[in-house]
């Protein structure tokens, strides 16, 4: 399938973003570093003091004001680029709204970290599972090489003028963001290419006149003034429509990029791992589902009939295939890398046994919380998930819907 | 306010401003009003540039300052710039 010339490097997580957006002819990044992510930023500031591009690079002097930049750029037409984590990523939490609601594509990449207190520099999903209500696209990647990828199709995503949402690429930190990795690399000119230049749709002005959607003094709009109850709500109504166009959007884009380089996740939203036949499966995003791919394949030697589902989008999120895929499974357990205090299971948990409401099967489906702070998720707690649903399904009985992995009881 | 409802199909993106602000008059927000004395206006033209509305302007027909009270909030900056204390501001319905 691939059709062109390839290189690999021994890349981590991190640089493997920094060299994507080297790649992807961005015009401004503007950012503030914050472990793990830092590299990215460091990485990226190196191309620029080195003169490889010729990207503005804003130093700000926190994340708020680094995604107020990146909005503000975004806003005049100029592809942008950010990266943060954890407490950072919570400090742009007001501007992650205000970046959505002007629909300004902004590109970032969050290397998942814990949230504080106690401080904690490791990876779990917190920081980003608080912003999924931000309306900012979330794309979870399983390794390097995914990340990478998915850098470069987030700015076509981003900008795809029925879409204009902002992407968020999350990739799990250390065990993504600082682990060398062979990632296959596509050429400047490949990637150039590919991403093309920004496209800028036209919308009705101040005068009635068709204008870039842009903010540009020879043709002055208006962005995200104050909107009351009169047309507020119509404006969070387009939002949605744009995110309910994606998964269409996001599949395209993402097969064009396999045609070029080879590579396919799934179908671009899911990735199905021996769920065709499967009984028992485990639901989860980011890098856990490298290593319960490895306890799917011991289990199958087994005769277990095992299977996973990895969300690669988690929004939008993807409903009917979600349905499909677990169509079949008898139990199911959904794996959440952060916990929602006093919920009812982690949030994957919530979506994934919301959606399963309506299915005709209707599964058994617990929720397991793991790897909090950095916590190791080694196949033998992966497996044992496995056997436990393996007992619910032979004694037709779940002990404990919501359970902790890997946790000292 | 606008008079006319549109669906989320009709509008653009992102609020963006399809008609001038000139269509919302935001003068019925005001709960003083300016009221200026002709005989003590020296004319100097301060108000008209510091009225944050441009609410305030020169009439070259009339050639005096005139306040267009559809869109003047009522803020009275120019109450209390007013180099001669020419405006008064007046609580509404009592000037």
């Amino acid at each position: 399938m691939a059709t062109i010339q390839q290189k690999v490097l021994a890349l981590n997580g991190d640089e493997a973003v920094a060299l994507a957006v080297k790649q992807s002819d961005v015009d401004v990044v503007a950012a503030y570093p914050i472990t793990p992510q830092t590299i990215i930023v460091e990485r990226f500031s190196e191309y620029v003091a080195d003169g490889e591009v010729d990207t503005e690079f804003v130093c700000t002097e926190s994340e708020h004001s680094a995604l107020s930049a990146c909005l503000a750029a975004s806003a005049t037409g100029a592809r942008t680029f950010t990266a943060s984590a954890s407490a950072g990523l919570a400090l742009m939490h007001e501007i992650l709204y205000v970046t959505s609601g002007c629909r300004a594509p902004v590109v970032m990449a969050i290397a998942n970290r814990a949230l504080s207190a106690p401080i904690n520099i490791h990876c779990d999903h917190s920081d980003s599972m608080v912003e999924r209500d931000s309306g900012w696209i979330q794309i979870y990647a399983e390794n390097s090489q995914e990340t990478y990828d998915s850098i470069i199709q987030a700015f076509r995503i981003a900008e795809h003028p029925d879409l204009l949402l902002p992407v968020m690429v999350c990739l799990d930190a250390f065990v993504l963001s600082h682990t060398l990795e062979n990632v296959a690399i596509l050429t400047d000119k490949d990637v150039l290419k590919f991403v093309g230049k920004r496209q800028i749709p036209l919308v009705t002005g101040h005068e009635g006149r068709k204008v870039p959607f842009k903010l540009d003094p020879d043709n002055p709009i208006t962005m995200g003034p104050l909107d009351l109850y009169d047309y507020y709500f119509e404006h969070k109504r387009q939002q949605e429509e744009a995110m309910r166009k994606a998964p269409e959007i996001i599949r395209q884009i993402h097969d064009e990029f396999a045609q070029l380089s080879g590579r396919k996740y799934g179908n671009s939203l899911v990735d199905a791992y021996r769920l065709e036949d499967a009984d028992v499966a485990t639901v989860c995003v980011g890098s856990t589902a490298g290593t319960t791919k490895t306890v799917v394949d011991q289990l199958r030697t087994k005769g277990v009939k095992a299977g996973l589902l990895r969300l690669r989008t988690f929004r939008p999120l993807p409903v009917t295939n979600i349905m499909k895929a677990l169509e079949n499974v008898k139990a199911i357990a959904v794996m959440d890398r952060s916990n929602s205090f006093g919920g009812h299971g982690g949030p994957i948990f919530h979506e994934i046994r919301h959606v399963l409401y309506d299915s005709k099967s209707h599964p058994y489906v617990v929720n397991y919380i793991y790897g909090l702070g950095g916590r190791d998720m080694p196949q033998n707690i992966i497996r044992s998930i496995y056997e436990d649903l393996q007992e619910i399904l032979e004694t037709d009985q779940v002990k404990s819907y919501v359970q902790f992995a890997g946790v000292r009881e | 306010m606008s008079q006319e409802q549109k669906s989320w199909k009709e509008i653009p993106i992102a609020g963006v401003c399809w008609k001038p602000a000139t269509e919302y008059p935001t003068g019925d927000w005001r709960t003083f009003k300016p009221v200026r004395d002709p005989e003590k206006c020296t004319r100097c033209l301060l108000c008209p540039m510091i009225c944050p509305d441009s609410a305030i302007t020169w009439n070259k027909t009339t050639e005096d300052i005139e306040f267009n009270y559809d869109f003047c909030k009522g803020c009275g900056i120019c109450a209390n710039e007013c180099p001669v204390e020419a405006i008064k501001m007046v609580r509404e319905g009592e000037a």
